[in-house]
């Protein structure tokens, strides 16, 4: 019971949210009355059972409470902002199982709480927190920090949103490109904080992954894009290797010791079909790209295979669109497997001093430079990258690598 | 609503002669008043100026310079009534300064 309840209102979080904002204009409001919402639930259906439409039942319920509160607050401002006629014929349908559409104020909802006036980490979690229903506890769980910090981030983040009147509303014109990376962004930033898997926490974090994924198809629905698609396709392809990521003992499996016959070929097959329809529309950017070279890996049979002199072409037409050291690092090390190992230390080398904390520049320094014969400095940044790895499958391989310079 | 736009940026190191400066402000004054936006601003006087006055102990303590020695220099402010923060920021990117300097928004409590 407990358990179906829990599902119905991580389905139905967002559309409800969406829906009271629409009434209330205050995310916290709304959120406090779904909440109320579902404990009602809770008691109700274990009583009478589960309704026919039980979406449509948390909705009721939920805008009942948001009129109690605002009946017991007589709060000025808040009612002024209300629109009667909605709470109204919300509350002639009453508490009985109701089929009424729900009409999907859902895009609003992710362009506010992805507004770039929030920090990213905050967008991230407000996003989980609003959109796709998880529990405060469970966002700190997979961020790594404690209930309390987050409880206070998403308070601070919604207040901000009262108190600056950040609109509730799809961007219009010029604008809207920006803030539909920012969404983009978050979607992507809540896919790989589910693959950075910290040991211990891979069951929390594939999660994260599911949500990424909802995420990215409810955009695919409300906000026709190629980039949606693209990033949607992305998501498919990395997730399709998933089964290969992390080894029996939870820990992470770079790429290239991953056992390609673990990878789901069905989800990288439907994400390469969809990048495929995606980049005849010709408005090729960032997501698509990255799409495209993550599908060069799922297309390779074996590391050896790789085609990496299409990853570099890949990675420069990427660099057009986001020149970050991330992105540099990666580039580097498509040269150096393609053989233009020269390239790749040039590159490398111009960045040293700003990438030191870079763990990945490392190791690719370290790959480089054991390439050029350069032991001592191959050794000395394959211990660097060891030492700066928590991985201990990647500071396993990292060591065979050492060992192998070494022998030379 | 109303919105505070702090204009922050180096002293002395605007990007265009201080005559041009002035004639983009006036230009986006101009721009303000024909898109009807109610607003007040003006321009501060160097922190080289500044008096920085406490009460402790019923004492009057007044130091010479900035509450806090910053890159970064308030230089001027506008007071903007707006809708919303969309709206604040589109302006806030208008201000001549916001192209060289930091423009920080901050919506007026409203207490009743």
């Amino acid at each position: 019971m407990t358990k179906e309840l829990a599902h119905h209102y991580r389905a139905s979080s967002g559309l409800i949210i969406a829906s009271l904002m629409k009434s209330c204009g205050d995310l916290s409001m709304a959120e406090d009355a779904f909440h109320e919402a579902c404990a009602q639930a809770s008691q109700f259906w274990a009583e009478r059972g589960i309704p026919d439409n039980p979406t449509a039942w948390l909705m009721t319920a939920s805008k009942r409470r948001l009129v109690d509160t605002f009946r017991s607050n007589s709060l000025k401002v808040v009612s002024e902002q209300l629109h009667e006629n909605d709470l109204e014929s919300s509350l002639e349908i009453g508490l009985a199982e109701t089929d009424h559409e729900i009409p999907d104020e859902r895009l609003k909802l992710i362009f506010t709480c992805c507004h770039p006036a929030l920090k990213p980490e905050t967008q991230v979690a407000l996003t989980l927190s609003v959109l796709c229903g998880l529990k405060v506890r469970e966002i700190a769980r997979a961020f790594l920090t404690s209930e309390s910090t987050m409880r206070r981030r998403l308070s601070r983040a919604k207040n901000k949103i009262r108190v600056n009147a950040i609109p509730y509303e799809v961007p219009t014109g010029s604008r809207i490109e920006q803030r539909l990376s920012a969404v983009l962004s978050v979607v992507y930033l809540i896919y790989n904080e589910s693959h950075t898997a910290y040991e211990g926490q891979t069951l929390t974090r594939s999660d994260l992954a599911k949500e990424a994924l909802r995420l990215s198809s409810l955009l695919r629905v409300l906000f026709p894009h190629p980039e949606v698609d693209g990033l949607h396709a992305l998501l498919l392809l990395n997730e399709s290797r998933k089964p290969a990521r992390v080894d029996n003992k939870g820990r992470l499996v770079p790429l290239e010791l991953q056992d390609r016959s673990l990878w789901d070929a069905k989800m990288s097959s439907e994400g390469c079909e969809l990048l495929l329809e995606t980049m005849k529309r010709g408005q090729i950017q960032k997501y698509q790209i990255q799409a495209s070279i993550s599908a060069v890996h799922c297309q390779s049979p074996r590391w050896e295979d790789t085609d990496w002199p299409q990853i570099v072409g890949l990675y420069q037409q990427l660099l057009r669109f986001e020149s970050s050291d991330v992105v540099l690092v990666n580039m580097a090390v498509a040269y150096a497997y393609s053989g233009a190992v020269k390239t790749a230390y040039d590159l490398l080398e111009k960045v040293q001093a700003r990438l030191s904390h870079y763990q990945p520049f490392h190791a690719a320094f370290a790959h480089v430079n054991g390439e050029l014969g350069n032991v001592d400095l191959s050794k000395k940044h394959y211990q660097i990258a060891m030492d700066k790895t928590s991985n201990a499958v990647e500071r396993e391989f990292l060591r065979n690598r050492l060992t192998s310079v070494s022998d030379n | 609503m109303q919105f505070l736009a702090l204009i922050y940026s180096a002293e002395g190191k605007d990007d265009v002669d201080f005559d041009q400066l002035i004639q983009q402000y006036m230009d986006f004054e101009e721009e303000l008043k024909a898109a009807n936006v109610d607003f007040s601003g003006n321009a501060l006087q160097p922190v080289s100026t500044a008096t920085s006055v406490k009460l402790r102990n019923g004492q009057q303590q007044i130091s010479d310079g900035p509450f806090a020695e910053t890159k970064e220099q308030l230089g001027g402010y506008y007071l903007f009534e707006l809708d919303n923060l969309d709206q604040a920021i589109n302006w806030a990117a208008k201000i001549p300064s916001s192209r060289y300097g930091t423009i920080e928004l901050r919506p007026v409590m409203d207490i009743e």
